[in-house]
């Protein structure tokens, strides 16, 4: 799980000494072996650090040009002019279309992938549980351009109903509202959340499944010792102690739907150049690594490959922060655990 | 022991790994030209083209796609050695790739703009990425279909006026009185009108939106752009808005014939002023036979005419220029060129495309396409 | 992972002992509905793998059954014409596939090796956050910072290699934390064992450390690999099709299956569509063939304590 999360072995609290825990070295001869294989290891480490920072820079020193020249405000404008003289692009709709999709997205995967957690480590007889277990995962090992194709081609035409029924019932909702006219397409933030969901799915549940399966088994005892459900014993013992399990889970599940790219790029429709603003969830836009892939074929000119590697960084940061909260909540929980 | 079962196992999976990839270089690209499928054309005949050897990367209009699959075909029947890749990602692209010097050549539904555009003039550009002046030469000529699904109207009639107004979304209903007064006893159900457009860059759109603002200057008031300007719903690539309207009742489009007929949509009729006309390779060949050229010597810019009041002349077409350089750097890659738009050009070649929905070559045009091939070097 | 079953569930009505409440049906009534609630999160979890694979199957299995797909390239092949294969296609997966392990698996291992055996303050801390914002970075930022490179500033030819490139910087970060958490599970008391025997340190870990995780580590690199078979990302942007077999990764045009499935999604004649739905489930198979090898051979070679 950690390999998941993040956990790195340099940050196991020190033994009495003040070495790690798996420190040998002491052990090293400085010998001419030794030297060159640990300067081998430092060397892929230093070339990790020096990756990131390559792409990091790079990145920046394509991007700032472009935001320098913008005339429009990159957090809050609609517009995306980006070449010619007067370049106007902003990423107001990118944000809103990405959080959107991503949030749908974890609102139905979480809530399934605990329940499919639950189920397989409480509930599920021993011979089904480890074929559920990977059956789920099996989840994972569709790609995603599969995952583009069977959405727009096989579901799509089936979640227009659905659509029309929500909005209906709901559309005082600003978010349901039908005001776009779009309800009966399967291009919207609605669909393509669902289908996002799908396949974080795999994620959630292999990490909750995990800690579920970890809770103490005095705790469980305990609950029922007490006198309590199956239910109840779930409540008050696997799901408090699993908590920060799941979050950290739902987490990593939203760093990947941000950044899917090749089924939001089939599913979703784009819009129409100047189109109204709109909350409601069925519409069509483009999200930050959609719009990217959509103009694969655009980066001709330093500005205009700029603009593009702007949203790109915007993503980055999104995705890193997302990440780095799933890594806190797990490792904070590690320092309170017995 | 369990560890050395294991290694043995994992030494087996990487084994195996490098074992498929051996077993899949038995693998052959001699492909019998396989059955085709019914009502489709035979590749043109081609037994004269001289061959020559190598491997000619193009890029660019997704509208000549299924037209240059079929001349690829053919070639390379006719040609062993001779391989050509055409990577279908749109006209603005397949521009910008053969500016940055990454295709062989270019397959674009417009010509190299001589205007300033973007902070780029093309033709500029792409001389100075040649080394020598880029030449566009017409290619493949194709009607550009206003592609509809409406349940019950197998015949609309549709004037240039109504076309801009819905592709606005001024007219929103297809039983609005502007579409009624045109189509007389003809029942138009109260469906939503659903406008679906290019949401990649386009020649096909370019060249719509030429035909717009030409024939219907008052109501379509942007220019023509490779980037859709009016509204609607946007599907990436002629797939996408085609397969959308297949999809959606009531839902309309533009998009190159070829795939209008391959996904079975209903295609209107235009009014341009002399009556209804329908879509037909003849009444396409008649528009683009009317063409001026405008480019000088060997660079062959066609002028349509889109106010055309010609009797039966469809009046939306397209045509699509291969861009490529007139001197080469690389003698081989020249002569490979050169073999390979002959076979394009052919007027065997030209005629087997119109049963897949393009209209062939005016002779005219042909002919100086000719001089000009004969020209690269 | 123990499932404690109890009595509780199942006491008969009324048998209370002395002293005792029986428990209400509320709460009787809310587990039952718990019960009924986690069997039904599980077949709605279920349902959309049957419907996916069930369609890639059904749509795509014919085509798989003949020879030919898996012998002939699409070389010559239109939308119209039904006929060829995808062996170049298949080909070309496996030899980025291939050239991205060679390049990523060293530099991973070696990085973990790094982190568990040598690393020791801030720089080790700063190669892990590395690691760490590797692991998040979206495929579609890997593949724009490698055409940046490759192609804007450096004028390259957009090369399987490029590719391969892009799907390094995702392979990465799989097998370092992989890697690393197969390193730690080897028992401090091996190492201690074997400098106490006089063994040099590098000794130790070739010889000692990396066979006894070996297969661990076997099982991250093919579940990386499986990942990236299925990234279309990078190749949307560095890698276009061609319908020919090509096996230099340095000389032009590599075919993959997600991007002849992405050419061959954009026609609508059914010659092609069936294609598409056979690359997709020749994909889908090349990825479970991974998966299962990586799960049998972390299976059957646990770590002994």
């Amino acid at each position: 799980m950690s390999s998941v999360t993040g956990a790195s072995a340099v940050d196991h609290t020190p033994n009495p000494h003040g070495e790690s825990p798996l420190g040998g070295d002491r052990a090293s001869t400085g010998r001419l072996g030794d030297r060159v294989f640990g300067g081998a290891a430092t060397g892929a480490g230093l070339l990790v650090i020096a990756i990131v920072t390559l792409i990091a820079v790079f990145l920046l020193s394509q991007a700032i040009p472009s935001l320098a020249r913008d005339n429009a405000s990159f957090l809050t404008s609609t517009e995306w002019t980006v070449a010619g003289g007067n370049p106007r692009f902003g990423i107001a709709n990118l944000l809103w279309t990405t959080v959107a999709s991503s949030i749908i997205a974890m609102l139905i995967a979480v809530p399934l992938g605990v329940g499919v957690a639950l189920f397989i480590t409480q509930y599920a007889p021993r011979w089904l549980s480890r074929t559920a277990a990977s059956l789920v995962d099996l989840l994972a090992a569709v790609p995603s351009i599969v995952y583009g194709l069977w959405g727009a081609f096989v579901f799509g035409p089936h979640i227009t109903g659905v659509q029309s029924a929500i909005s209906s019932v709901l559309g005082w909702i600003p978010f349901f509202s039908n005001d776009t006219g779009k309800v009966d397409s399967s291009g919207t933030i609605f669909f393509i959340g669902i289908v996002l969901s799908i396949m974080i799915l795999p994620i959630v549940t292999a990490l909750s499944r995990e800690v579920f399966a970890q809770t103490p088994a005095t705790h469980k005892e305990a609950a029922l010792a007490l006198g309590a459900t199956r239910w109840e014993m779930i409540r008050t013992a696997v799901l408090p102690f699993g908590r920060p399990g799941v979050i950290s889970a739902s987490m990593l599940g939203l760093g990947r739907a941000l950044g899917e790219t090749v089924a939001v790029a089939i599913i979703l429709s784009t819009l129409a150049n100047g189109t109204a603003w709109s909350f409601s969830v069925f519409n069509g836009g483009e999200t930050f690594a959609s719009k990217i892939a959509n103009n694969a074929g655009e980066f001709d000119s330093p500005q205009k490959t700029g603009a593009f590697i702007a949203a790109g960084l915007v993503l980055f940061v999104l995705t890193f922060i997302v990440n780095a909260i799933a890594r806190i909540v797990i490792e904070r929980r590690k320092a309170f655990t017995e | 022991m369990k560890t050395l079962t294991s290694r043995r196992i994992a030494c087996l999976s990487g084994a195996a790994l490098v074992g498929s990839l051996a077993l899949s270089a038995c693998g052959s690209d001699n492909n019998a030209s396989g059955s085709a499928a019914p009502g489709a054309s035979s590749s043109g005949s081609s037994a004269k083209a001289d061959c020559a050897k190598g491997t000619l990367n193009g890029e660019g209009s997704t509208a000549q796609q299924n037209a240059i699959e079929e001349v690829i075909s053919a070639f390379q029947d006719a040609c062993e050695g001779a391989t050509v890749n055409y990577n279908p990602t749109g006209s603005g692209a397949g521009i910008k790739q053969f500016t940055a010097g990454q295709v062989d050549f270019a397959g674009s539904d417009s010509a190299l703009k001589t205007e300033m555009k973007d902070g780029v003039v093309e033709q500029a550009a792409a001389d100075k990425t040649c080394g020598s002046p880029a030449w566009n030469l017409p290619m493949v000529t194709g009607p550009i279909a206003v592609a509809y699904k409406l349940n019950g109207v197998d015949k609309l009639i549709l004037t240039p006026d109504v076309i801009a107004k819905v592709f606005l979304g001024q007219i929103i209903t297809w039983n609005d009185p502007a579409i009624a007064k045109i189509n007389p006893g003809v029942t138009l159900p109260g469906t939503a009108i659903k406008v679906f457009f290019r949401s990649d860059e386009s020649g096909t759109t370019e060249n719509f939106t030429k035909y717009l603002h030409g024939a219907a200057p008052k109501v379509w008031t942007a220019d023509p752009a490779k980037k859709w300007t009016g509204k609607g719903e946007g599907k990436e690539k002629t797939a996408g808005v085609a397969g959308a309207v297949k999809s959606t009742e009531g839902g309309i489009t533009y998009s190159e014939w070829s795939a209008a007929k391959d996904n079975g949509l209903s295609m209107a009729q235009v009014d341009n002023g002399a009556g209804p006309v329908e879509l037909t390779g003849e009444a396409a060949g008649k528009a683009v036979a009317a063409a001026k050229q405008v480019g000088e010597g060997n660079n062959i810019k066609l002028s349509l005419d889109y106010t055309t009041k010609q009797a039966g002349a469809y009046p939306i077409v397209l045509v699509t220029y291969e861009i490529v350089c007139s001197k080469g750097k690389d003698p081989a890659k020249v002569a490979l060129t050169q073999a390979f738009l002959k076979q394009f050009s052919s007027p065997e070649q030209q005629k087997a495309l119109e049963t897949i929905g393009y209209a062939p070559l005016p002779t005219d045009v042909a002919a100086k396409v000719s001089t000009a091939i004969n020209a690269l070097s | 992972m123990t499932t404690i079953e109890t009595t509780l569930d199942a006491a008969p009505r009324g048998a209370t002992p002395a002293g005792f409440q029986g428990r209400s049906s509320g709460r009787a009534i809310r587990n039952q509905i718990a019960r009924i609630v986690m069997w039904a999160a599980f077949f709605v979890a279920m349902l959309p793998l049957v419907w996916i694979l069930g369609s890639v199957l059904v749509k795509g299995g014919q085509l798989l059954l003949q020879s030919q797909w898996w012998t002939y390239s699409q070389r010559g092949i239109t939308a119209r014409h039904v006929g060829g294969g995808a062996v170049h296609a298949i080909q070309g997966t496996l030899i980025e596939a291939l050239a991205t392990a060679v390049i990523a698996v060293p530099i991973g291992i070696l990085t973990a090796i790094y982190l568990v055996e040598y690393g020791r303050g801030p720089l080790a801390r700063a190669v892990s956050f590395m690691v760490d914002i590797l692991t998040g970075v979206p495929s579609i930022v890997a593949a724009l910072f490698i055409y940046a490179v490759w192609v804007t500033t450096f004028g390259f030819q957009r090369v399987g290699f490029a590719v391969c490139l892009a799907l390094v910087l995702l392979m990465i970060p799989v097998v370092v934390r992989s890697t690393e958490e197969m390193l730690k599970l080897v028992p401090n008391e091996l190492r201690e064992a074997s400098y106490a025997l006089g063994v040099p340190k590098w000794k130790t870990v070739v010889k000692i450390v990396l066979p006894t995780a070996f297969s661990g580590i076997v099982t991250g690199i093919l579940l990386g690999l499986a990942r990236i078979m299925g990234e279309t990302a990078p190749l949307l942007i560095l890698g276009p099709y061609t319908k020919n077999i090509a096996t230099d990764l340095f000389g032009g045009l590599m075919p993959t299956l997600p991007t002849m499935i992405n050419i061959d999604r954009q026609q609508a004649l059914q010659p092609a569509v069936d294609r598409v739905w056979a690359a997709s489930l020749t994909l889908i198979l090349l990825i479970l063939v991974l998966n299962l090898a990586g799960r049998i051979v972390a299976r059957t070679g646990k770590v002994r304590g």
